[in-house]
């Protein structure tokens, strides 16, 4: 009987031990374990032009724009508070909308625009039929 | 009638990875039922004549008087 | 614990459970694919592709959920010594890895489409890949040692470790910037899908855990069964050399 709770202590020591040195490992690595980062967030983290990154955030409303050689878009990225610019050339996922998540790979220019060369879309933890997303929208309540 | 079943296969054009999510999950699964069953039946198999080994072996031993 | 931890009573009840939990199994996944393939409606922003959450989601959970097992049952097989627990650990991790590479290969079938990538290194997608990883890890030590019984006890302790893995796949998704959505059935308040396509989830979820512990239960008689040649084969060595 006391082995036993010798050994249940053990254990728990041991998980214990283990889990600090995950959380201390994992909270040191905290930003290299960030996929993209937001608007608001280049600037803390020291992002300059040429330096790639990527960048997360949801597409304003009316700003996605064609440009007449059909291939290229512009848009911008926000985070409800700061605003970016994007251009990016190429395919655009199925998801992609405005007032939409999406996360865009490439680098700022020297005017600050984002260029870039990879665009995934993001999507909310949300899952509803359309019927009940027009009756949302109609409601006044846009499903994002 | 041939355009509902149509329609259900496109999936909306996404067919190809709607079927190809549940193909692959039924192949798994059935591929884990047969090996696992496969396994199981082959170790019984083993068991029962190592059981049948020993019985004869002890029953021989008896017949010879010596100690099990 | 002894009394329902011995092997041949395990034997003897699984042999009497497993008819019904692999017809449960059965009667839920029928009923479960109806609903998810064909009376559930296709989502608002993702169509049909919402789909493909029905078999991904729960894989997901099973993959969760067999490791946890494997950890509890480690801890079990350490504090009380019982060797049931070791053997239905290792009975448990190749179903778990099977589950976890389904999770990941459903994910890709379902990323390409909505988020225009089959595979990114964000933190959910790499805590999974390393859960994948450790179940493989596990597989390989317990199988490196010549005494099955050295090897258990190694993969125990892997088991245990790895455990810390869980909760940051599970909180991935809130503690970092993922590409990955942030949970919708756990979440506090209401769920955020709408319940036409909960039910399926739920039913598809039972349908694959009872599934999961038919696997387990077959597998689990395999390894007793197996340490019992084992045994007897030491025995029979052992009585030739005299």
């Amino acid at each position: 009987m006391r082995r036993k709770h010798q050994r249940t202590a053990l254990l728990a020591m041991a998980v214990i031990g283990i889990g600090t040195a995950a959380a201390l490992t994992l909270a040191a690595l905290q930003d290299n374990l960030l996929f993209f980062y937001g608007p608001g967030e280049i600037e803390a983290q020291h992002l300059v032009a040429g330096q790639r990154f990527r960048l997360g955030g949801l597409v304003v409303d009316g700003s996605i724009r064609r440009l007449d050689d059909g291939l290229t878009i512009t848009f911008d990225v926000t985070d409800t508070v700061e605003t970016v610019s994007v251009v990016y050339v190429g395919p655009v996922p199925d998801l992609f909308a405005e007032g939409q998540g999406v996360i865009a790979n490439g680098m700022l220019d020297r005017d600050g625009v984002f260029q870039a060369d990879e665009l995934l879309a993001k999507h909310d933890e949300n899952y509803m039929p359309p019927e009940v997303a027009e009756r949302l929208e109609r409601a006044g309540h846009p499903t994002q | 009638m041939p355009d509902r079943l149509e329609q259900f296969l496109s999936m909306g054009g996404y067919g190809a990875y709607v079927w190809g999510a549940y193909g692959l999950c039924a192949v798994v699964m059935v591929l884990l039922v047969v090996l696992t069953l496969k396994r199981l039946r082959a170790n019984e198999r083993t068991l029962k004549m190592l059981d049948g080994l020993r019985a004869s072996r002890r029953q021989q031993s008896m017949g010879n008087g010596d100690a099990p | 614990m002894h009394r329902f931890a011995n092997p041949n009573r395990f034997l003897r009840l699984s042999r009497q459970v497993l008819p019904w939990v692999a017809g449960l199994a059965a009667v839920l996944m029928a009923a479960g694919l109806y609903l998810a393939l064909v009376a559930s409606p296709p989502d608002a922003r993702q169509g049909d592709t919402v789909r493909i959450m029905y078999v991904h989601v729960p894989a997901a959970w099973l993959s969760l959920f067999g490791y946890a097992s494997m950890a509890v049952a480690s801890a079990v097989g350490y504090i009380w010594k019982h060797p049931l627990a070791d053997l239905a650990c290792k009975a448990t991790a190749p179903i778990g890895a099977t589950f976890t590479a389904v999770c990941l290969a459903t994910g890709s079938l379902w990323g390409e489409p909505m988020w225009g990538t089959w595979w990114e290194w964000d933190a959910r997608m790499t805590s999974v890949l390393i859960l994948f990883f450790l179940y493989l890890g596990y597989l390989a030590l317990v199988s490196a040692f010549d005494d099955p019984t050295r090897g258990l006890k190694a993969g125990a302790i892997l088991a245990l470790v790895g455990a810390v893995n869980l909760p940051v796949i599970k909180f991935s998704v809130e503690w970092w910037n993922t590409l990955h959505q942030p949970p919708s059935v756990s979440r506090l308040g209401t769920p955020a899908i709408d319940p036409s396509m909960l039910w399926p989830l739920l039913v598809m979820a039972a349908a694959f855990t009872a599934f999961f512990i038919t696997l387990v239960l077959l597998n689990t008689r395999s390894e007793i069964i197996q340490r019992k040649i084992q045994v007897l084969r030491a025995a029979q060595a052992y009585g030739a050399a005299e």
